[in-house]
Formats: structure tokens, sequence, C-alpha cells
């Protein structure tokens, strides 16, 4: 293998990936520049100083390629050995923060560096994990149709989502929700999926509609199931027990699990921002939290839809080809909070509108199915669920990110892959992504 | 291993198909299909900066400036940056000589209508002294900025009716003027020329768009600057006013009630026009604006009122010449024609008394008209309502209403400034309902029209007018002050054509107008009105004396000087000061002189001005009206200084508070006040006025 060093190197990497992964990070920088662009100040040497957002960003990168190439230099069998270890140093490094972790926007998930640069755990644990639960599945003892992997395989995702919230990051414990369709791949039964979105569209129908019109919309859907299956029914009393038991969870859902969530688990700004997705307003009072903080005499400020309502300005000020690069006066205004993290979406939107968002998305779709495409090539179970790990965490990534900057999901602080401004975001997606190409570099090689 | 779940790919693709598909419709959605956000995104990002432009000057006759602009100071506030200690804000109230609750007070103010992130004004107009210092201290004081502001200065001192003033536009007029750029805040013209002329003077708005942030803080150019307008200044006008000439006019109407108006017959151009009592215009710019304003709008004496155009007047004997005139072209009378009177007018029951009784001053036309003989008149106008050409009363006063509205009588005259009054030539309904019913009237109850009295009205506008037509023979051009705009466009010929038009009265032949003319130079010469002669200088004059059942009869008296080439044609009008030859006739002379001669000659007529400028001829009632108000505001001030009068700035409020019978007790007003039109109305009154008729 090292006599033709520099022709195996490149030999198998997967160039659609690298050159798109490229075109995003660049999008990326720009659109930071745009955030932050004054026409007075802003210099050629703005770029380099290291003061700026953008410059920074640029540092970043070059971390970034540094990293991404000891990864494509680095053996895939790396990988696969050292996956659980890992899995373990990264669940070792998320405990950490609750020891040594710094403050930053109220959640403590971040481990100081030094010299201003922060490290969160959580986003490399995303890595970790993917590696961890390949790893697990790709194990020939493995069977999983049987429940018990399924639950371990489950663990192995679920874990860090759990501590990211212990760590109140939300947001980056709804990605590993994003495992459930790797494991949807590799055989989990589908049924799941489907029970999962009936659940989403409960909840959401609870919030929207009166809770004694939904349970009466319940009984009816039920009754008319009964009455449509009434044959089978009177072959099989199971089918009729089954239609009770979903009716009844459902009616429990809407009218004490919702509730009791709304009131006794989640803070009130996270209450109110699922609330004002749907257009409604969230009576904090009712808020157990909210609540204690009131008898401890402090009071709870409610948070309004500034942020979503100056993101869909801005968005939406774009029209079809949008203002131009530089010309964005909602981005120059700083009217969109958050602008060159979670936002960053809004600057692209309003500088080249509809157009280029369609472009933008289309580059990220393209990414998708090439990585799709590049997990079923793969021989081996360990690289082909690792590549679904990848495309299912960007997946959750973009479709939250962007569906939070045009209104259409509750605003949690989870940044764009590869775009948003941030060291430890973009270094995971690198990781991500070079590992996966390192993995299908070696794609003849059956790993385990 | 479980390839046998491949066909799970596609469905996770379809997965993130549909996801991205949700996200391009809500883009669609967003960016395409709704304009709410674009509109939400200008109002939140694009600050309109309005730039002024200098604001038109009005010049007079001999290209003089009559009004300047001047720069004055604002100190604004933008209350977010107000930064330091007690101390600092302590040293600016000591500048501005206000205590700190006061300065507290004021900041919340400002915060109210602005917010806190907006500049708004903190001190208007300072004082050049005030501006001096904070000019100095400025820097010290964050958050404060001083902007420069343009206001109007009257160095003559003068015109102030006829230039009208500036005020803050109310919600009323931005409705009116919606689309023209005004923007609440803004000054326009609220009276006058600047009323008139708005659109010319106000010139072109500049607008600038700049990107501001969320904090309403500037980042630069919208678009780099191409969508900005720059300002276009306001238009010059030039007038027919002479500035020296209208100086000289309210110098002479000085601690008098009356109005005065002088034109060049040759034009229509307006040589001066002046009112009192009047007011310093400077005193309605600046900082003591709002105060003056109340103290000007309470006076008793409405210093706010334009005589001129508003004082409707009855013309009295300087009426005659026109019914010399209509009489002459109806063929009633020719100039030889002459009454016998000896010393009243009998043939209408009760006499209409006249000055004179020996024989033969009636003579003929000429020498009734510079004896003024009441008699001779009366029997004038009585042929004229009789003529037989007319099957009745009524239709031969239709006819001579036809004269006086051709006259420019009982009609607007449309000149150039806002708020001219009609005066009043009673239709035929009005005497119907006097005298209860359709012809139960005839000439002789309506005997007195015939000397200017009765119900007819006329303003001092339009007695100027009237001798404009006698000096023309026959036309005349619609009374006005703007002679040319600069760089004059179309909108603005639709706006000053009307005055380059010749009237033309109906075809009243030369022969008469000479006769008229003929006894007017007369009434100069050996007839009523001998002050008013000027050397070397042929001078066609009427007295009149108008009769007023509430005091002292008003003075009036109309000219036109030269005869053989008209220049100048006059009409003065000063309440309760008695006989048009007292007061009104030197006042007229003195004018025409200077008008003619350009300056007044000699140590006897300069004597003559200050003389007439020094006398006192207010009314009592009104003196006594300023006695109680000047002791009350000291009772007042020691109660409470801070009650400041209600400030209304508009047309409207003048003409609400025109009327004041103390001070005008003959005049009609048009519709708000019946109270006090009753009282000139009433058949028993107008009997009084037939035994007190006028004599000169």
């Amino acid at each position: 293998m090292s006599s033709n060093y520099p022709q195996s190197v490149s030999k198998g990497i997967d160039w659609l990936v690298v050159w798109l992964y490229a075109i995003l990070v660049t999008i990326g920088i720009v659109c930071i520049f745009m955030v932050e662009y004054r026409p007075d100040t802003t210099t050629v040497n703005s770029f380099f100083s290291g003061n700026t957002n953008y410059s920074k960003q640029i540092l970043f990168t070059g971390i970034c390629v540094i990293v991404a190439t000891f990864i494509i230099l680095s053996d895939s069998k790396l990988y696969t050995a050292f996956a659980n270890l890992f899995y373990v140093f990264g669940l070792l490094l998320m405990i950490a923060t609750f020891f040594i972790g710094k403050n930053i926007n109220g959640s403590r998930s971040w481990i100081p560096l030094g010299s201003g640069f922060n490290l969160q755990p959580a986003e490399l644990c995303k890595v970790f994990a993917a590696l961890a639960l390949a790893k697990y599945l790709s194990q020939t003892e493995t069977d999983f149709t049987k429940l018990r992997s399924q639950i371990i395989a489950a663990a192995i995702a679920m874990v860090p989502a759990l501590l990211s919230i212990f760590q109140n990051e939300t947001g980056l414990a709804i990605v590993y929700a994003g495992f459930f369709i790797v494991m949807y791949r590799e055989g989990l039964p589908g049924i799941i999926l489907v029970i999962g979105f009936s659940l989403g569209v409960l909840v959401v129908a609870t919030l929207v509609i009166a809770p004694n019109t939904l349970a009466i919309i319940l009984t009816i859907i039920a009754a008319l199931i009964i009455y449509i299956l009434w044959r089978q029914i009177k072959r099989n009393r199971g089918i009729l027990f089954t239609i009770m038991l979903i009716w009844a969870i459902c009616v429990g859902i809407q009218r004490f699990a919702v509730p009791y969530m709304f009131n006794g688990v989640f803070q009130c700004y996270q209450s109110q921002r699922i609330y004002s997705m749907v257009g409604k307003d969230y009576d904090c009072s009712q808020n157990r939290h909210a609540q204690e903080e009131t008898i401890l005499g402090r009071s709870v400020i409610k948070p309004d839809d500034y942020n979503v309502r100056q993101s869909k300005i801005a968005i939406g000020s774009g029209g079809l080809l949008g203002k131009g690069f530089l010309n964005g006066t909602q981005t120059r205004g700083q009217y969109v909070p958050e602008q060159h993290t979670d936002f960053i979406f809004t600057s692209l939107g309003e500088a080249f509108g509809f157009a280029g968002s369609f472009v933008f998305l289309g580059l990220y779709l393209l990414l998708l199915f090439r990585i799709i495409r590049i997990a079923e090539r793969q021989r081996s179970a360990f690289s082909r669920v690792y590549a679904y790990s990848v495309a299912s965490i960007l997946f959750l990534h973009i479709a939250i990110n962007i569906c939070m900057t045009v209104g259409l999901f509750p605003v949690i602080g989870i940044p764009l892959p590869l775009v948003s401004y941030g060291g430890s975001s973009l270094l995971t997606f690198t990781a991500l992504i070079f590992i996966l190409i390192r993995l299908d570099a070696d794609r003849q090689m059956v790993l385990r | 291993m479980p390839v046998y779940n491949q066909s799970r790919s596609r469905t996770i693709k379809i997965i993130f198909i549909i996801v991205f598909l949700i996200i391009i419709i809500q883009l669609l959605n967003l960016q395409i299909l709704s304009s709410e956000y674009k509109l939400q995104a200008e109002s939140n990002a694009v600050y309109r900066k309005v730039i002024y432009p200098d604001r038109g000057i009005i010049y007079d006759r001999k290209k003089k400036a009559i009004l300047e602009n001047i720069i004055m100071y604002d100190l604004m506030v933008t209350p977010s940056e107000i930064k330091g200690t007690d101390t600092d804000t302590a040293s600016l109230c000591t500048i501005l000589g206000i205590d700190s609750a006061e300065f507290r007070k004021k900041i919340i103010a400002c915060i109210v209508k602005n917010s806190s992130y907006k500049p708004s004004v903190f001190e208007p107009l300072l004082s050049q002294e005030l501006y001096a210092r904070l000019n100095e201290n400025l820097y010290k004081f964050s958050g404060f900025y001083i902007t420069e502001r343009p206001v109007r200065a009257y160095p003559y001192h003068s015109a102030a009716h006829v230039l009208g003033y500036l005020g803050e536009v109310d919600t009323n007029f931005l409705k009116r003027h919606k689309g023209e750029g005004y923007e609440s805040g803004d000054y326009a013209g609220m009276t006058g020329l600047e009323r008139t002329y708005e659109k010319v003077l106000m010139g072109q708005r500049g607008v600038s768009r700049f990107i501001r942030d969320n904090k309403s803080r500037i980042q630069g150019p919208y678009k780099n600057g191409l969508i900005d307008t720059a300002p276009i200044a306001g238009r010059e006008l030039y007038t027919s006013m002479d500035i020296e000439l209208q100086q000289l006019a309210e110098k002479l109407l000085q601690n008098k009630i009356g109005g005065l108006v002088a034109i060049n017959p040759k034009t229509g151009g307006i040589l001066a026009m002046a009112t009192g009592p009047t007011y310093d215009p400077n005193k309605l710019t600046g900082k003591e604006r709002r105060k003056n304003f109340g103290a000007l709008i309470t006076d008793t004496a409405r210093p706010l009122l334009n005589r001129a155009i508003k004082g409707q007047y009855p013309p009295g004997s300087t009426f005659k010449p026109m019914g010399a005139l209509v009489a002459l072209d109806e063929g009633i009378i020719t100039p030889s024609y002459g009454y016998p009177c000896s010393g009243a007018y009998y043939a209408c029951g009760r006499p209409v008394k006249c000055t004179h009784a020996w024989r033969g001053h009636a003579a003929n036309l000429r020498l009734a008209l510079a004896n003024s003989c009441n008699a001779y008149f009366s029997n004038v106008f009585r042929m004229t309502i009789d003529n037989p050409a007319y099957p009745n009363a009524q239709a031969g006063y239709i006819k001579w209403k036809e004269y006086m509205n051709a006259f420019g009588l009982g009609v607007k005259l449309n000149t150039d400034i806002p708020g001219e009054d009609d005066g009043n030539i009673p239709d035929t309904a009005a005497y119907n309902k006097d005298f209860g019913g359709f012809a139960r009237w005839n000439s002789c109850n309506i005997l007195t029209l015939g000397i200017g009295q009765d119900r007819m009205l006329v303003t001092p506008l339009q007695m100027a007018n009237v001798m404009c037509i006698i000096a023309n023979k026959g036309y005349y051009y619609t009374p006005h002050f703007v002679d040319s705009i600069e760089n004059e466009n179309t909108a603005d010929t639709s706006l000053i054509n009307k005055y380059r038009i010749k009237h033309t009265v109906t075809h009243i032949s030369d022969s008469s107008f000479e006769a008229v003319q003929l006894g007017m130079q007369d009434v100069t010469i050996y007839g009523t009105a001998t002050i008013a002669r000027i050397e070397g200088v042929n001078i066609c004059a009427k007295t009149g004396t108008a009769q007023n059942p509430h005091g002292k009869n008003h003075s009036i008296f109309v000219a036109f000087a030269p005869r053989e080439d008209p220049k100048i044609a006059i009409a003065v009008v000063i309440e309760n000061a008695g006989y048009g030859a007292t007061w009104a006739a030197p006042i007229a002379s003195l004018m025409m002189e200077k008008y003619l001669k350009d300056s007044i000659a000699g140590a006897k007529r300069n004597a003559e001005v200050e003389r007439i400028s020094k006398a006192d001829l207010i009314p009592p009632a009104i003196k006594n009206w300023y006695r109680v108000r000047d002791s009350l505001r000291l009772a007042k001030l020691q109660i409470d200084a801070n009650a400041a009068p209600v400030f209304e700035n508009n047309i409207e409020t003048s003409k609400r508070v025109t009327y004041d019978p103390e001070a005008e007790p003959n005049r009609k007003d048009d519709k708000d006040s019946t109270s006090s039109k009753k009282d000139i109305l009433k058949p028993e009154e107008k009997k009084i006025k037939k035994d007190t008729a006028n004599h000169e």
C-alpha cells in the first residue's frame, strides 16, 4: 500500500461529496461575511484579523482541512476498531461538562479550550454515536430483527441525547432522533416511524384544536374504523380491543400527557415557542417551572416570536431573486438575532431570494442523495450504517434549522451543517463526512 | 446481511424529498406569494430622511427681498444615547435655564412622542447666545446635538398680512394634501402669499434613504443612494408690491383700525395693502411664536384680520361715481343733468339731507360729484331703478345689480391672497324678505343705496379696484401681488394667468368716464377733499363718510392719479374716524405722493406723516378692553403664568374670529354670527339710517 502511496490515497475518494462539502463551507463563509459586513470598517485585512466571525470561520475551515486530510490519510480500520472507545470517550466528555462546563446562553455544554475557543462535546458525540451504532449493527452476532438488539441500538443512540437534554441543549438531542431513520433502514419495523409521526400529528392537533372537540373527533375516527372493519372484528375480537386501546391512548395523550409535558416538563419559553409555532399563545402561569420561579420572586420572561418574525421578514423580503450580495437590509440592520449561527439561512434567503434558496437546498439534497447512494454501494454493514447515520444527522439538522427559520418548526438552537458559524459544528460535520469518504474509499474491504 | 431492506432506501429518499418540498413551498409562500414581508422589511430597515429645500423668496417691484430665510438651531436629543452622571445633565440644565425635574419631564415627553432611539426636538429655535454657549459645551453631553432649521425673517417688519405666516401642518392639512410629500412636523404657508403660492415656494423636498439597524442607527445609504432625490429650492416670487410704500401705509395706519389698498391700475398689481392694527411678521417666527400667536388671536382689535380684503364697509359717498356711471350708460342722465337740491331730498317722505343748500351746487354731474350732493345721487339712483325701459323697480334693480357685480362689487375678486370677502350687493330676494313679499318695495325703500348706504358693503380692495376701472375708463385686471414666478411652468401659469386677463366692464363709453373723472378731479380742486391735493398732479378722488349706528362714522377715501395717465388707484378706510376728508384723504394723498414722486417732499408734508401716524383713533371700547386685559394679565401673573391659549393656525380660525361688533359695527357677517346681523337688517333700523343720512 505504501509503495504507490499518492495514488492510493486519492483512489476511491468520492470527489462529488468533497466538492459539495467545499461549496457549502464557502457559502457558509460568504453568508457570515454578509451578516457582518460594514462598508466603512470592512477591509481585506479584516478577513485575516481573527476579530470577525467570518475570519474565525476561515480559521476553523483551515483546521478542518487539516483534520480532513488526517482522516483521509488514516486507515479506515481505525474507525471500526476504536468506535466503542470513541463513543465512551465522547460520553465522558459530555459528563465532564457538568463539572468543568462553561455556561453559554444558558446551557452548560461547552468545555473551554482557552484563547476564546470552546468545544461542545455534544456535537462531536454525534460522530462517535454514529460510529458506535455502526459498529454494533455490523456485528455478526447482532440480529436486528430481535427486540433486544433494537433496544440496545436505540440505547446507543439515545444516551448522548439524554445527556444533551440534561445539558439544556434540547435542539441537539432532537438530532439523535435521526438514528431511527438508520435503524429503520436496518430493519426496524416501519410501524415505529408511523407511530412516531402519528404522535407528532396528535400533539400538534392537541395544541390547535380545543380538547373536547379533539376527543370527539378521535372517537368518531375510532367509530368509523370499527364500522369499516366490522367483518374482521366479528371474526377476531382482538382487533376491536386494539382499536379501543389505541383510542384510549390517543385520548390519554391528548388529555393528560401533552398538557403535562407543556406545563410540567418544558420550561415556559419552550412551551411558548412550540405554541407560537402553531400561532397560539401559551399561558405561562400554568407552567410548573414558571410557578416555582414566581414563588421564588423571579419574574418569568416569556419570549415573543421576535426571532421568527424577523427571520421570516428577512427571508420573505428577498423575493424571487433576492436583494443581491451585501444588499440585504435586514441583514445589515441586524434585525435577526443569532443570524451568523442558527439563523444563517436568513442572510442567504434575503440576499439571493427564492432562486438562491432553491439552488442552496438543491445542493443539500444532492449531498444527501449522494450519501445514500454511497451507503447502498457499501459491502460492509458498518460503512452502510455509518453512511446512513451521516445522511440522517445532516438531514435532521438541515430540515429542523431551515424549518425553524421559515417558521415551520419551533425555535431550537441547532446549526445549519457546514454553513452556520461555529468551530465545533464545522469540525463535527467535517469529521462525519470525511470519515464516510475514507470508509467509502475502502468500500472493497470488509469492515467489522 | 439485511440487503432485503434495500427498498427502504427509497422510502428514506422520499421522506427527504417531501420535507424539502415542504420547505420549498413555505419559501414560495414567504418570498413570492406574500408581499407583506417586503413591506415589513421596508418599514424595518429603510429610514427615509427628508431634506428640506430653501423656501422661495418674495421680492417687491424693485427686486428687494421682502422676506428671507435665516438659519435657526434646534437642540435635538436621542434619549437612548444619553450617558453620564447627574452632574453632566445638571450643567446642561444650567445652560438651558431649566431644573432637573423639567429636564426629566422633557426627556420623557420625547420618548413618548418619538421612542428613545429616534431623535426628537428637545429645545426648538435656540437664541443666538444660547446656541453659542451650547455649541461650546455640547461634546460633554452625549445624545444631544444641534440641527439647523431654516426660518423666515422679515427685514422690513411689514406686510405681515400679505405675506402670511407659516405653521406646522395638522392632520387635516395632511389629509387634504396627501401625496404631496408633507409629513407631520412640516411647516406650510397658512395664510397670505405663503399659502396661495405654497407649491411654488416650498420647492421640492429631497429624500435620502438610509439603512438603519434594529436600534435605528444609520448603517449607510440604501441602494447606494441611487433612488435618492436631491432637494430643489423653492422658486422666487416677483410681486408688484412696493415695500417702502407698504411701510409708509403701515406707519400711517398705526393706532387706527381700517384698511388700505393701492393698486397700479394698468396692471392690477397691488402696490400696497395695509390693515390696522397689524403686527410685525417676525413675531410669528422663532421661539416666541406660540406666545405671540396666542396674544394676537385673542386681541379684540383683531390684528390677524386683514381688513383690506375682509373688512366690509358701506362705501358711503365713494359710491357716487358708480351711480353716475350706471345712469350715464343707461342713458338716464347726461353730464349736464342737474338737480335743484335745496339742502335735502324730499321725494321719498323722510328727507335725505345734503351738506350744501345753495342753489346750483348740483347744477350738473361734475358739480354734483365735486360737492357730493346726496339729493342729486338719490334722485339719479331712483331714476335708474325706475327706468321706464324695465317693467318694474325690481327689474331695474336687477339691472343695477348687474352693473355692480361687473364693477366687482358684491362678488369676490379672487385676488391671490386667501380669505377675501365679497362684500354685499343685496339680492332682490333679500329685499323681498325685508319688506314682506315680492315687489312690496320700490326705489324709495332702498333709496340710500344710491349714496352707498343701506345694505351695501364693500371691501377696501373692491373700492380700489373700482378706482382702477374709472381710471382705466372701463377695464381692470384682477388685483394681485405676484407678477411673475421664477422659471414659470405650466402649473404656475394656470395659477397666475387669471391675473393677466383684461376684464372689460360692460361697455360704458369713454365720454361717461370722462365726465365722472372731471367731477372727481374737482373734488380735490374745490370739492370735499382739497386736503388731498398734491402739487403738480391731477388727482381724481371721492371722499366718503359711512354712517355707523354704533359709533363714529368711518372715514373713507378713494382716488386715482394722475388723471391723464393713471399710475395709482387707492382706497383708504379708517374706522370710527369721522369725515373722509379728515383722515382717509390725507393718508391716501401721502401714499400717492410717495408713489408718484418716489418720496414725500418738504418739511410740511413729512410733518403730516408724523402727525397722522401718531394720531390714535382706536375706539374707546377697544382701549378699555386693553386696559382690562393688562390688569387681568397682571393679576394672572401672580396666579399662574402658564395658561397659554390654544394654538390654532389655519385660515378657518381667522375666519371664525373676523367679526367684532365693537370694531366694525357696520360689518355684515356672512353666515356664522346671525345675532349681530339682525341689528343691521331690521327695517326699523333702516328708518334711522335715512334720518341720519350722510352729508358731505
